[in-house]
């Protein structure tokens, strides 16, 4: 519309329309999903903010590079079908990542109207599509001819169920294993379902499977086949998308009390077993009063309010300041609304026990921020003497994963870093091994959806080509 | 949710001794890998926890994997209920890492309870490396106790003990006496925790390296939760990854014991709610 004006200078709206949510008071009783989602006429208006620029910044900040302007474009035609068709050439899981993707630090920060106002939302946009989409029935790709090629993909989570669309369009054969009980890792075990709807997940990966891709649940790569009989057995490659699914304890003395989750622990239960329905779900969650959760990264933000909305007084604890919080600033935002308390600048001691050996108190330490440490934020420092002591009945230990060391102890000749267990590749994901790549969390280190969903973009990619020039 | 290959259903249900059950579960994947000590995870239904179970069979031919249990909790007693034909939701597995079967020499085998069973697998399987095997079943009262005769099989001696006495020996204490009289090279225990206890406290003097099977609780069964976290020589072990067998003389059985109990509460009231309620899902119609 802008464009057809007789001057050339259109009016732009600095600020983005806003989402709309359930508020506050009534989100904290539920698991329902806080952001409600764009109505046609909010996407059509916050659509018409896009400048179209003609050398786009946007595109360069998304991990698969999905082609903003262009889908945009469609929308605010109201040719809603070809948009998402213009999103899924690049992305197979745009309902997921419209929902949790850190658009904020990736194609939003190099939007040109963030410098005058605020950058175009373009992840709400991603997810009004997907849901149109949704709502409406899939569209399916058009696939290529069959290579005869079989791949194996390892874990249906983010970085293996993109791998496996791209590589299955590609025209080859694949087998995704995935060793839980349902697909979808981290979107199902770990995300929460108020951030992430697990019918939604469901979808995607329903989507994954009509295109072809042979699904096989309960199916742990490492103790029912290795990666070498996988080879052996006829597939052609192997892309390991296993995550990153070990949690790491503190090491303090309390660990083992009852009422000590890992933040795995406690969001299996809460996501994955829907304990927050219990007794009409099998799996049983107990939780206080008084919940502490230790650290200050998304997990944490997800454990913080999951807690809330089973009914108790949740408060973070972050050994660094506010500024090195590592969660998105969404979801800090939506947190503290709920009812979160911050405890800053303190890390715990010991975690001390009642007499039936659940856990009663937490000792801390409180600190200050000294110069910065090899991750570039300010290295916390213990201040001597500052030792105080909290109440509480459920802490949540959320201070990171690291990948499931399974893999790579069956796998002779593929090579892992010993310090971190991540398996080491190059930028387009392949491993020591010929024909095995590997991408996600397994690879990085804990990091996000997106770049998870990248990195099994790159490898599908490195799959092909290599699959393609074998003889 | 199942996929293809795999129906995960119960070809066989044998009644072992009250409230004491055998599944034999069709699982060709499972059953082409399974070995001595690696367990499955099961999950009855779309509401299903996940359940861990220790393998005491396979048939890698048949493509069946078994596993016995006893009917305690909510999902114990309601796959209890459960006949022959009917497809459980899923079954993950094998998990956790095989038993280290080879020629020792002479091997003690102490199974309690529903444990007997996969003991019963490791004692073949000891036997058929070449061992001399002596085993010990016990159980509360001899009206529980069962295998004796496929325990009988695969065992060079045999001992029965109960905690009522009621069949020969009364308690383990007996087992003093035997290693007085007898030098094992290795020996195995399976069952509860403070008959593992036990066991590896009476081996201990004697130095006899003592393998026990730890069956904390778990939810995933593959590393990522960390429930089944126990101390081992001061460290901190997952049964499910680093597991589930141990050196007996190392674990601390104390701590593992309270965190078994943890969800006691929940778990009875699941358990009440399922007795007075019955199943009302429609999962049963098999």
């Amino acid at each position: 519309m802008a464009e057809t004006k007789p001057k050339p200078k259109p009016k732009i709206k600095k600020e983005a329309v806003k989402m709309p949510k359930q508020k506050p008071k009534e989100r904290v009783k539920n698991f329902n999903e806080v952001a409600l989602g764009y109505t046609e006429e909010q996407a059509i208006e916050e659509a018409n903010r896009c400048l179209q620029c003609v050398k786009p910044q946007c595109v360069g900040g998304c991990p698969v590079e999905v082609s903003i302007p262009e889908f945009i474009k469609c929308l605010r035609e109201r040719k809603y079908a070809e948009a998402i068709a213009k999103i899924k050439e690049k992305n197979a899981l745009p309902a997921v990542c419209g929902r949790v993707c850190p658009q904020e630090e990736q194609c939003q920060v190099n939007c040109v109207l963030g410098k005058i106002g605020e950058p175009v939302s373009v992840g709400r946009l991603e997810r009004f599509l997907a849901d149109w989409e949704r709502e409406h029935g899939f569209q399916m790709p058009e696939k290529a001819k069959p290579t005869g090629k079989k791949v194996a993909v390892v874990g249906a989570g983010p970085a293996g169920l993109t791998a496996a669309a791209d590589l299955v369009k590609l025209g080859h054969e694949v087998v995704m294993f995935e060793a839980l009980h349902l697909p979808g890792g981290v979107l199902v075990y770990g995300i929460p379902e108020f951030r992430l709807p697990k019918v939604i997940v469901r979808n995607e990966v329903a989507y994954i499977e009509k295109l072809g891709v042979d699904l096989r649940l309960g199916n742990m790569v490492g103790r029912v086949h290795t990666i070498p009989e996988l080879m052996k057995s006829g597939f052609d490659a192997v892309f390991i998308g296993s995550g990153a699914g070990l949690p790491q304890f503190m090491g303090i003395p309390g660990e083992n009390l009852g009422g000590v989750y890992s933040a795995n622990e406690f969001l299996i239960r809460v996501n994955l077993m829907k304990a927050f329905k219990f007794p009409d779900y099998d799996t049983p969650l107990r939780i206080g009063k008084h919940v502490v959760v230790i650290g200050g990264g998304n997990v944490a933000m997800d454990c913080a309010r999951c807690s809330m909305r089973l009914g108790a007084d949740v408060c973070l604890l972050y050994r660094r300041s506010r500024e090195e919080l590592p969660a998105r600033h969404e979801e800090i935002e939506n947190a503290e609304e709920e009812g979160l308390v911050c405890r800053f600048l303190a890390a715990p001691l010991r975690l001390i026990g009642d007499e039936k050996g659940w856990v009663k108190a937490m000792e801390c330490q409180a600190m200050e921020l000294g110069p910065p440490d090899a991750s570039g934020r300010r290295r916390p420092i213990p201040i001597k003497g500052s030792e105080f002591t909290m109440e509480t009945d459920t802490v949540i230990i959320a201070i990171g994963q690291t990948p499931n060391p399974i893999i790579q102890r069956t796998t002779e000749g593929l090579v892992a870093d010993p310090r971190h267990g991540t398996i080491i590749v190059d930028e387009n994901g392949k491993t020591s091994l010929e024909g095995v790549y590997a991408g996600g969390d397994v690879a990085t280190g804990a990091a996000t959806v997106i770049s998870a969903m990248g990195m099994g973009k790159k490898a599908a990619k490195a799959i092909h080509e290599y699959l393609m020039n074998k003889k | 949710m199942r996929r293809r290959s795999e129906t995960y259903k119960i070809v066989t249900k044998k009644e072992l001794a009250p409230k004491e059950k055998m599944f034999e579960i069709e699982a060709p994947d499972i059953a082409a890998k399974a070995q001595p000590g690696q367990f499955v995870i099961l999950v009855i239904g779309e509401r299903g926890e996940r359940v861990p179970l220790t393998i005491c069979g396979y048939d890698r031919a048949k493509g069946t994997v078994s596993f016995a249990f006893h009917e305690v909790g909510k999902t114990t007693k309601e796959l209890g209920v459960l006949c022959e034909g009917y497809c459980l939701e899923n079954v993950t597995g094998p998990l956790g890492n095989p038993s280290e079967i080879k020629n020792y020499g002479k091997v003690l085998c102490v199974g309690g309870n529903i444990m007997i069973a996969p003991l019963l697998l490791q004692a073949k399987a000891m036997k058929e490396a070449g061992n001399h095997v002596t085993t010990v079943l016990g159980a509360r009262i001899k009206d529980v106790l069962f295998m004796e005769d496929e325990a009988e099989a695969v065992s060079d001696k045999l001992y029965i003990a109960t905690d009522d006495g009621s069949k020969v020996n009364t308690g383990l204490d007996f087992l003093k006496e035997v290693l007085k009289t007898e030098k094992f090279d290795r020996c195995v225990a399976m069952g509860p925790v403070v008959m593992m206890k036990t066991v590896s406290e009476i081996t201990k003097p004697f130095g006899i390296p003592t393998i026990v099977t730890l069956t904390p609780l778990m939810v995933d069964g593959m590393g990522m939760c960390g429930v089944c976290r126990v101390t081992v020589d001061g460290k901190m072990q997952f049964a499910c990854i680093d597991g589930p067998e141990f050196d007996g003389h190392l674990v601390d059985f104390d701590g593992l014991v309270k965190r078994q109990r943890m969800f006691l509460p929940e778990e009875r009231l699941s358990s009440v709610l399922w007795e007075i309620g019955g199943c009302k899902c429609g999962r049963n119609k098999a």
